[in-house]
């Protein structure tokens, strides 16, 4: 394995042989590159401050940028890859790029501090060649705070910046920049070692199930987008970090006949448009569990290997009955998703063993709904998440009913007596307040900063009245949240 | 739209133009510099502040020897190393910068480490032992008025005779809300950055909006002069009231740790650190009770405002005053008693925030709006328009000044018709009426601000303008820069005034060594002050340069026309350059100070009368909201907006203010709940659990327009208004048509019990207990 982490930053080459492994690509840029266009707000990956753009090669070597936030990324993740900052923008005349020219004209900056973010949003949006629609242009900013504007000025950039004149020999755009990473495609994978810390980044499942057997207490890193916070918030010391995010037999999303299956290392980004394809309000969830920025780092599998009793992809997959496939070594087992979450903090997991793959069954015949209640639309932590599925006989009679919720417990929970009141019933309001009633058995929520106990439990049973409202026929939408965002 | 071009009959960036931020190019570009960005000096210590776990506690013991022995640690320092006086409070002397005895709430400052990496710094931070015992600890409103726990006396307006007119009306009714509070979630946290200097001097970068609050708090703590201490800022990433008294701490720390061990040092805090540390917008619990005729016209009212000011004074006074001064908002209340009490709580003292306790004082007024016009059947607009102060009579508030620019009639008249108000306010009844999940609710509701400190002697500023042979012009004054545009501003005033393009002004850092004495940037006078403090500098310039014309030529005065770039002096043109190098030549001396004093104003709380303020600034807001009647979920849908601003200086950023503002204060009123737990710790200390507004909540169809009409009958600069605060309270009118959504349930009969912020929690509750009050 190497020991130098390779990367392109801008126009040049990065060999780093000398790196804290969990050192956060912002402060790096910020302290060593002394590139301080990038800004601090949160460190954890909601304001956007710290937005740069991240090009990662695809199987055949072509390239796809993303915006990503610097702050919950570690360096060695960079290996690879061409991280472009703020700093890079300009053409090679010194003027500005569109999408900075168009946040001048637009006076879409006011203290300014946000404002890199913003730009680096709208780059990686520009680099697709797209110009966004009202949803779209929501939801590539969601992730990105502006507490001075009000937005507005920045959502007519992400119109304005296609009108502009394209933007000329732009140094960090210039194909041989990266030609330095083609040459090194060495595939034996990153290995670092930094005081008493080590960081391994595998480049097959294989590789990564055999490093975990000789290191069964490593901290596995996919997105970052939780264990980034274990760092720049908790300031623990990760002795030993395997990186998931290089191994590339783990990140395509698949059909094959048992469903669809989601390995390892894709992200939400990789994964929504093949689940909202097949079941539109999953594909909203998945929309909604973050920022643009957290969905092209975060996993759909770290989101329940983390074993959160608040993450919103459990319930979706526990209501339609997905199953997890663990891995230890060559041995692999597979459990309902359910099963994983025996009670909080604690995971149906072995040392050594990984989440390896979800498989999400395809059954067209269910009805699936699903919901998220937060405090605010976009880029926010559910207070309450729920999931049903449905399967309906020809005359509207329940033939079995799986509801599960997420923030009602300690763990992501089957609603079991409100689905047992609605078993062998027909789908009628009747049997659905019935259902409602008998969810005071299924739960004891907490009350905590995001709601009370009380407003939990009122609205995990009035979200099933809505569900039951949303299949009768002709019924108007009766949602808030936005829903067009990524496409299916 | 930027900067028209310059031709011969403009100059770029004259008065009234759309000219672009000063910093734009240097914000998209990442190249504007904040203190964080400031390239360190060799040797630079990075600080860390350990926070106090409790919320009222003795310090029993404190045990620092196992931080001091900690690796890479260059120092640590407590009450006990302060040479000079132990507090950087803005009036009070009541904020330790370290707890000496006892702690007084969760987050509080007791100790300070200095180490090369913060990592360093803050790991050996852990280290100490502290020994607490704990003690009584009031968290709450109520529990501070139940113990009486005030951190300043209670105040009294008092106007007619409010308890005759609730005797005698033949309508009463009463009840209470609670408002809560803000946090500032300024996108640049705290930082101050401190360098030695000769002698016992220390420079302080500071983000502040008060460089001489900072500089003198700085001076105390050392114990030295004022003169020893200079602070500096280009530029804040965001202040909103939040860095106006909050940064003395951080600076003094920093200063504290350069003085020690004669190194620079660094004190930023971390975002969670930030929040959990320093103050925010006061929430409040307010009371009434309101006598009104048939017609639904206020004929008496009482109000009992409590705020929870936290540990210390800071400046609560006047923003408790600012409360009560807003509790009319634009209504005559003829017959009225506004009582304030100041709660002392063991939780963070709560601070300056845009509005500076007028939004608060302005939420219960216009609640008092919807609930006698749900009492009489009225719409909530004509119960509004019927209460407004008048124009000739009608026109005298609480404090007892007289109204004398009331625009409000003129300009809800107008959002009124440009809204189509009544049209979809009956078209939004209908949709409800059919019985649907998702109710609709719409409210215009309008602003009326006081502009001036209250404290008159805070109302002067300065300003310094060179002219150098070159004829380019570098301006300085006491103002900061925060993302408003006051830059800016002030630099198109003296660009007006020398006829010059706007780019031959450098704009300049703030710096106590160039402007002294200087008041806080905040209560919107920023642009009010410099500005004019900045033209009468460059106007003292202009007339020694127009004496000079007249000796050297031999012209009279009115043949001295300045013209853009230009100056005809008789029959000849010369360029402003030309002329500035000639005076030069002829020793002439071309810097100026200038200084500037707010006229009319006077304010005695003594009494409870005065004219404390200049003018007002007006604006109306309608709203339209959705709300999910089965979850509590809502969107704002629709937002009209049309703002005084006078004769707007810029009306880019006075826009931009205006929108800010708003969506701010929606915010603040829906979204942005602060939640501490019984410990009295906050849990909301961080963006990942408390949710300011994002992209996809602002309204989709927004539409704001500044008043043409506007023009500010008082002499202020070029005859604008100040847009600073006033736009946040057009956020009220989001607040109201929630209300009027939820209202919808029970048959528009009764007042939802409706608190701020209206999350959907609290939402949801209204509705469902306005359904069974309904049902009962
Ligand atoms: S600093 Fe806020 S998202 Fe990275
Ligand atoms: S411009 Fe200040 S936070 Fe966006």
């Amino acid at each position: 394995m190497s020991g130098t982490v390779r990367f392109v930053l801008g126009s040049e080459l990065r060999e780093l042989s000398d790196v804290r492994p969990t050192q956060t690509v912002l402060e790096y840029l910020r302290t060593v590159e002394k590139r301080c266009g990038t800004k601090e707000g949160c460190a954890e990956g909601d304001c956007g401050a710290c937005t740069v753009a991240l090009g990662e090669p695809d199987e055949a070597g072509e390239m796809h940028y993303r915006a990503v936030n610097a702050c919950i990324q570690f360096v060695p993740t960079l290996h690879g890859r061409h991280l472009i900052t703020i700093e890079d923008l300009r053409q090679a005349d010194g003027s500005l790029h569109p999408a900075q020219e168009a946040m001048v004209r637009t006076h879409g900056s006011q203290c300014g501090f946000c404002t890199p973010g913003f730009v680096m949003s709208l780059y990686a949006r520009y680099r697709t060649g797209e110009p966004p629609d009202a949803a779209e242009t929501d939801d590539l900013l969601a992730g990105n705070l502006c507490r001075c504007t009000g937005y507005g000025p920045i959502i007519a950039s992400a119109q304005q910046m296609f009108e502009l004149p394209e933007p000329q020999a732009i140094a960090c755009e210039q194909p041989e920049v990266i030609e330095a990473l083609r040459e090194d495609s060495d595939a034996t994978g990153l290995e670092l070692r930094g005081g008493a810390q080590s960081y391994y980044a595998p480049q097959t499942a294989d590789g990564l199930a055999s490093l975990l057997l000789e290191h069964p207490d490593a901290t596995i890193l996919a997105g970052g987008t939780d264990v980034g916070l274990w760092v720049t918030k908790l300031h623990r010391d990760l002795e030993c970090v395997i990186y998931i995010g290089d191994v590339s037999d783990l990140k395509a999303v698949q059909q094959t006949q048992r469903g669809l299956e989601i390995p390892a290392a894709a992200t939400y980004a990789d994964a929504h448009d093949a689940v909202g394809k097949h079941y539109p309000d999953f594909g909203e969830l998945i929309r909604r569990i973050g920022s643009t920025q957290i969905r092209n780092l975060g996993t759909v599998c770290g989101n329940v290997a983390n074993g959160s009793p608040i993450g919103d992809m459990p319930p979706a997959l526990i209501a339609l009955g997905a199953t997890l496939v663990l891995r230890k070594g060559k041995e692999r087992r597979e459990m309902p998703v359910e099963e994983f979450f025996v009670e909080y903090g604690v995971q149906a997991i072995e040392p050594g063993e990984f989440v390896e793959r979800i498989i999400l069954p395809l059954d067209g015949q269910k009805l699936f709904k699903a919901y998220k209640i937060s405090k605010r639309f976009d880029q926010d932590i559910s207070a309450v998440c729920a999931a049903f599925s449905l399967d309906l006989d020809d005359g509207n009679t329940v033939r079995e009913a799986r509801i599960c919720y997420g923030g009602m417990a300690g763990v992501p929970k089957r609603a079991e007596h409100a689905e047992a009141a609605l078993q062998g019933k027909p789908l009628e309001l009747d049997a659905v307040k019935a259902a409602m009633a008998a969810m005071a058995s299924d739960f004891t929520p907490m009350t905590d900063m995001r709601a009370s106990a009380e407003y939990r439990m009122r609205v995990a049973q009035n979200l099933l009245m809505k569900c039951y409202l949303e299949t009768q026929p002709g019924t108007q939408p009766i949602r808030l949240a936005g829903s067009a965002g990524i496409k299916p | 739209m930027t900067s028209a071009p310059a031709t011969n009959e403009n100059i770029r960036g004259a008065v009234h133009t759309s000219s672009i931020h000063d910093s734009s190019h240097k914000h998209v570009a990442g190249t504007a510099v904040y203190i964080d960005d400031i390239p360190e000096l060799p040797g630079t210590l990075q600080v860390y502040i350990a926070m106090s776990t409790r919320p009222h506690a003795r310090l029993a013991s404190l045990d620092l020897a196992p931080v001091r022995s900690a690796p890479g640690v260059a120092c640590v320092l407590s009450a006990a190393d302060v040479p000079g006086i132990n507090d950087a409070s803005p009036v009070m002397g009541d904020d330790p910068v370290f707890a000496e005895t006892e702690v007084c709430y969760v987050g509080q400052s007791i100790f300070a480490v200095a180490a090369p990496s913060i990592d360093e710094a803050r790991a050996a931070a852990g280290l100490a032992v502290i020994e607490y015992e704990d003690l009584e600890a009031y968290l709450t409103v109520d529990e501070a008025l139940a113990a009486k726990s005030f951190v300043l006396p209670q105040m009294k307006m008092k106007l007619g005779d409010a308890a005759q007119a609730l005797e005698t009306a033949p309508n009463r009714h009463s009840g209470r809300m609670r408002i809560g509070g803000q946090d500032h979630f300024y996108l640049e946290g705290q930082v101050a950055y401190a360098v030695p200097g000769e002698d016992a001097d220390v420079h302080v970068y500071s983000s502040t909006q008060h460089p001489s609050e900072v500089q003198h708090n700085v001076a105390k703590v050392l114990g030295v002069p004022d003169h020893a201490v200079t602070v500096e800022l280009r530029r804040m990433g965001g202040g909103f009231g939040g860095k106006e008294s909050q940064p003395a701490l951080m600076a003094a720390i920093a200063a504290l740790v350069v003085r020690n061990t004669g190194r620079p040092a660094k004190v930023r805090l971390d975002r969670d650190d930030d929040m959990e540390m320093t103050g925010k917008r006061h929430d409040f619990v307010i009371e009434h009770d309101v006598a009104y005729d048939d017609d639904g016209v206020i004929q008496g009212i009482e109000f009992m405002q409590a705020a929870r000011c936290g540990m210390s004074a800071d400046l609560s006074g006047a923003i408790c005053d600012r409360a009560m001064f807003h509790s009319d908002n634009c209504y005559y209340l003829q017959n009225a008693t506004i009582t304030s009490h100041r709660c002392k709580t063991h939780t963070v003292s709560n601070t300056a925030f845009r509005g500076f306790g007028g939004p608060q004082g302005m939420v219960a007024i216009e609640r008092v709006m919807d609930e006698i016009a749900l009492q009489t059947g009225r719409d909530p607009l004509d119960v509004r328009k019927a209460n407004l102060y008048g124009t000739g009579d009608r026109n005298v508030t609480p404090y007892h000044m007289t109204v004398e620019d009331n625009v409000a009639p003129e300009l809800i008249e107008e959002l009124e018709t440009s809204s189509n108000y009544r049209a979809r306010r009956a078209t939004i009844r209908e949709y409800n009426a059919a019985g649907n999940i998702l109710k609709k609710g719409i409210a215009l509701t309008p602003v009326k601000f006081g502009i001036s400190f209250t404290n008159t002697f805070l109302n002067q500023a300065g300003a310094l303008v060179h002219v150098y042979k070159d004829g380019s012009v570098h301006l300085n004054h006491g103002g900061t820069e925060m993302g408003q545009g006051l830059f800016v501003k002030v630099a198109q005033v003296v660009a007006q005034e020398f006829q010059i393009d706007i780019e031959r002004v450098k704009i300049t850092s703030t710096t106590t060594a160039k402007v002294p004495n200087t008041s806080a940037t905040a209560a919107s006078s920023g642009s009010d002050l410099n500005g004019m403090a900045a033209q009468a500098a460059a106007r003292t310039i202009k007339e020694r340069l127009i004496q000079h014309a007249i000796d050297a030529h031999n012209v009279p005065r009115e043949q001295i026309v300045f013209l853009p770039n230009r100056v005809r002096i008789g029959n000849e043109e010369m360029s402003f350059a030309d002329l500035v190098n000639e005076a030069y030549m002829a020793r002439v001396s071309l810097s100026a100070t200038g200084f500037y004093k707010t006229p009319k104003i006077h304010w005695d709380p003594m009494t409870g009368r005065g004219r404390p303020f200049y003018y007002f600034a007006y604006g109306a807001a309608v709203s339209e909201v959705i709300v999910d009647t089965l979850t509590g979920e809502n969107r704002v849908t629709r937002v009209d907006i049309l703002h005084d601003a006078g004769q707007s200086l810029n009306p880019a950023i006075d826009l931009g203010q205006i929108e800010g503002g708003f969506i701010q204060g929606m915010g603040w009123l829906t979204t942005e709940e602060l939640w501490w737990n019984d410990a009295g710790r906050l849990m909301t200390h961080a963006p990942s659990t408390y949710k300011i507004p994002a992209c996809s909540d602002r309204p989709d169809d927004f539409r704001i327009a500044i008043w043409d009409k506007g023009r500010n009958v008082e002499d202020t600069i070029y005859r604008s208004k100040a847009i600073g605060e006033p736009p946040l309270m057009l956020a009220i009118s989001v607040l109201s048509a929630l209300t009027d959504a939820v209202a919808s349930v029970g048959g528009y009969k009764l007042l939802p019990d409706l608190d701020a912020p209206a999350t959907p929690e609290r939402l949801l509750a209204a509705i469902s207990g306005l359904k069974a009050r309904a049902a009962s």
